[in-house]
């Protein structure tokens, strides 16, 4: 005992110096790591701007609200890609959302025994996981052939339809914005599940207490009670689940169809931002790649509008639940 | 009772327009339970009368079973896996173990308060309503009423009447508190349970919550678990007094507090206690 206790462990001389010197090296440490990660993205979106500005210059909001796309005639509107992105990432939010919430629920409830929900969160966590171009192959060899096959129905179905018979006009085409939709929301499934069941789980116990002892059942103390108070984590979950669709390159560009077409309807081929990018910037030249950089800057402004709009209704939602613990 | 609701455990003879006959001095019994968590015994062979809109306060040192029992009274701890009981406990002459009662009317006519106060991220508004709004209630003009009712019945309603559809979470600890005290008699229940309700206050919203137990007790039963025998003496009517799983005594508050019969109970409230 007393040669141990000659000798004091490490961490005890190092935090008992005398200076301030350690602390100072890691204060110096986190300063450089922000200052760099804030002054990288400042140059991504100058070096972005700076490539863009002949093509902002050359034609300048009428690229946004353009609907053709032809290099070859110096011609460049962005419409159909904007449009692309925007529905792509919706569509996709419509069919994930209520699943992976669903999910979420179950997986923060006892309806099943714990083993097994512990293997239906770790193979849904899983899914993040799985490369980009998996995703991509996947979708060609499972998701494409059902789309074929529901496609025509859909088309056939809704033809004389109002408002559907546009959203599922025919002929209905296997590389279509509903492919890459179906695909991308298997790909935020994961993170709309894990963050909201994180939310879900975070609920203190009074409330669901509170809710059960008033006479709730299960679902009512869910719905009343649960959901609203894990809301916050659920819309960031949404956004961050939104984020990721509308940047997501490789599987869309594999499976939309990569046509320059407006078009209104999911069973057509059309094309997102990213895939514009993806599938033209190897072979642009000229004016071509500071009209592709402009799309870039448009892109990157869409996802921070997002992500800015979602930490403001983050902070809404939470100045409204906050103080519970 | 103020407005009579729907209730499973009013007994079926009781004529409603006879407004509080008699009170029953035996309106909770409990009778020869034992309780388990899986194989621990938390509850031995408790036998006990609690009579009806009177203040029966719970006292006994850390771990002794006193949420236990009351969490029984509403079946809270049906939510626990593994538990289970032996014995049976009526309340209004009605087993709360009858196969036939349901849980969920059971708990409408039991308004429960706990430690820590559990406020809903929802208006005040919304919180009062909550255990109507489960029930079907839809009457814009009743829900009204119910809310300044069990508002002032929890001698909140003049602090907030101006903000009742601001969240609840902006309100005091004390106003909280109070809050879930309205909420739970917001469905005119029966039996009012509170568990350590003051333990998180300062002194006047302490003593605001003693003076508000003390006029609940005119439409409810109310029984508290509390560590302050202060507390016990100053709004409880009877004082049961339990030790590691037993009810060692049970009997009017003055009696416990000033000639108890049991060495065990004189040990505790004198806090020579060891
Ligand atoms: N959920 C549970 N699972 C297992 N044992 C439990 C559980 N809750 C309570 N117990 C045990 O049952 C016994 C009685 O606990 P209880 O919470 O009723 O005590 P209490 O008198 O309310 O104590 P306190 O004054 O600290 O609140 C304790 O030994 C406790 O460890
Ligand atoms: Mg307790």
């Amino acid at each position: 005992m007393s040669t141990l206790s000659d000798e004091k462990p490490a961490i005890y001389r190092a935090g008992s110096r005398p200076g301030r010197r350690s602390p100072d090296l890691f204060q110096v440490l986190c300063w450089v790591a922000s200052v760099a990660t804030v002054a990288t993205l400042a140059w991504m979106i100058l070096q972005i701007g700076q490539q863009s500005w002949p093509a902002i210059k050359e034609f300048g909001l009428g690229f946004i609200t353009g609907e053709r796309w032809i290099p070859n005639r110096d011609q460049y509107g962005v419409l159909p890609f904007l449009l692309g992105t925007t529905i792509s990432s919706l569509i996709a939010l419509l069919f994930a959302l209520p699943l992976g919430l669903s999910i979420a629920i179950f997986l923060s409830e006892d309806f099943l025994p714990l083993p097994i929900r512990q293997v239906v969160r770790f193979t849904v966590e899983m899914l993040a996981a799985i490369p980009s171009v998996v995703y991509g192959l996947w979708g060609i060899f499972v998701v494409i052939p059902l789309v074929q096959q529901w496609g025509k129905w859909l088309a056939k179905t809704f033809e004389d339809v109002p408002v559907l018979g546009v959203v599922f006009d025919g002929p209905a085409r296997s590389n279509s914005m509903l492919t890459a939709s179906i695909v991308l929301a298997l790909m935020i499934l994961p993170t709309i599940t894990a963050i909201s069941r994180n939310a879900l789980v975070a609920v203190p116990a009074t409330l669901r207490e509170g809710s059960y002892a008033l006479g709730a059942t299960r679902w009512e103390t869910i719905f009343g009670v649960l959901l609203p108070t894990a809301a916050p984590g659920i819309v960031a979950a949404t956004i961050l689940a939104l984020g990721r669709a509308m940047g997501e390159t490789m599987a869309v560009a594999m499976l939309i169809g990569n046509s320059d077409r407006l078009t209104w309807s999911l069973l057509k081929p059309a094309g997102t931002l990213a895939s514009k990018l993806a599938n033209e910037f190897g072979e642009a030249s000229g004016i071509q790649v500071n009209a592709l950089m402009y799309a870039a800057l448009l892109l990157m402004g869409l996802t921070l509008t997002v992500n800015i709009l979602g930490e403001l209704v983050l902070r809404y939602t939470q100045r409204k639940t906050a103080g519970i613990r | 009772m103020p407005i009579s609701m729907e209730s499973e455990l009013k007994s079926p003879a009781a004529d409603p327009s006879t407004a509080s006959p008699e009170p029953r001095p035996d309106f909770i019994q409990v009778k020869d339970f034992n309780f388990f968590y899986g194989r621990k015994q938390a509850l031995f062979d408790i036998t006990m009368d609690i009579p009806e809109r009177q203040v029966t306060a719970f006292i006994g040192p850390s771990g002794c079973g006193k949420s236990t029992l009351l969490r029984n009274f509403n079946r809270m701890n049906d939510l626990i896996d593994g538990t289970h009981h032996t014995g049976d406990i009526t309340i209004n002459g009605r087993s709360i173990y009858d196969p036939k009662l349901e849980i969920i009317a059971l708990r409408r006519s039991i308004g429960m308060v706990f430690q820590k106060s559990n406020p809903f991220p929802k208006s005040i508004y919304e919180n009062i309503v909550y255990s109507l709004r489960i029930a079907g209630r839809r009457n814009r003009k009743f829900l009204d009423e119910t809310v300044e009712r069990s508002l002032r019945g929890a001698a909140l309603w003049d602090e907030v009447k101006d903000r009742l559809n601001e969240s609840a979470l902006g309100l005091s600890g004390g106003q909280m508190q109070r809050l879930c005290i309205a909420r739970a008699i917001a469905n005119n229940p029966e039996v009012l349970l509170m568990d350590e309700p003051c333990s998180a206050l300062d002194p006047i919203a302490t003593a605001k919550v003693e003076e508000l137990i003390h006029e609940l007790k005119k439409d409810f039963t109310i029984v508290i678990v509390t560590h302050n025998m202060q507390q016990a003496t100053r709004c409880s009517d009877r004082t049961a007094f339990f030790y590691l799983g037993r009810l060692i005594e049970f009997d009017t508050t003055e009696k416990i507090f000033s000639n108890p019969s049991q060495k065990q109970t004189e040990d505790y409230i004198t806090g020579r206690f060891g």
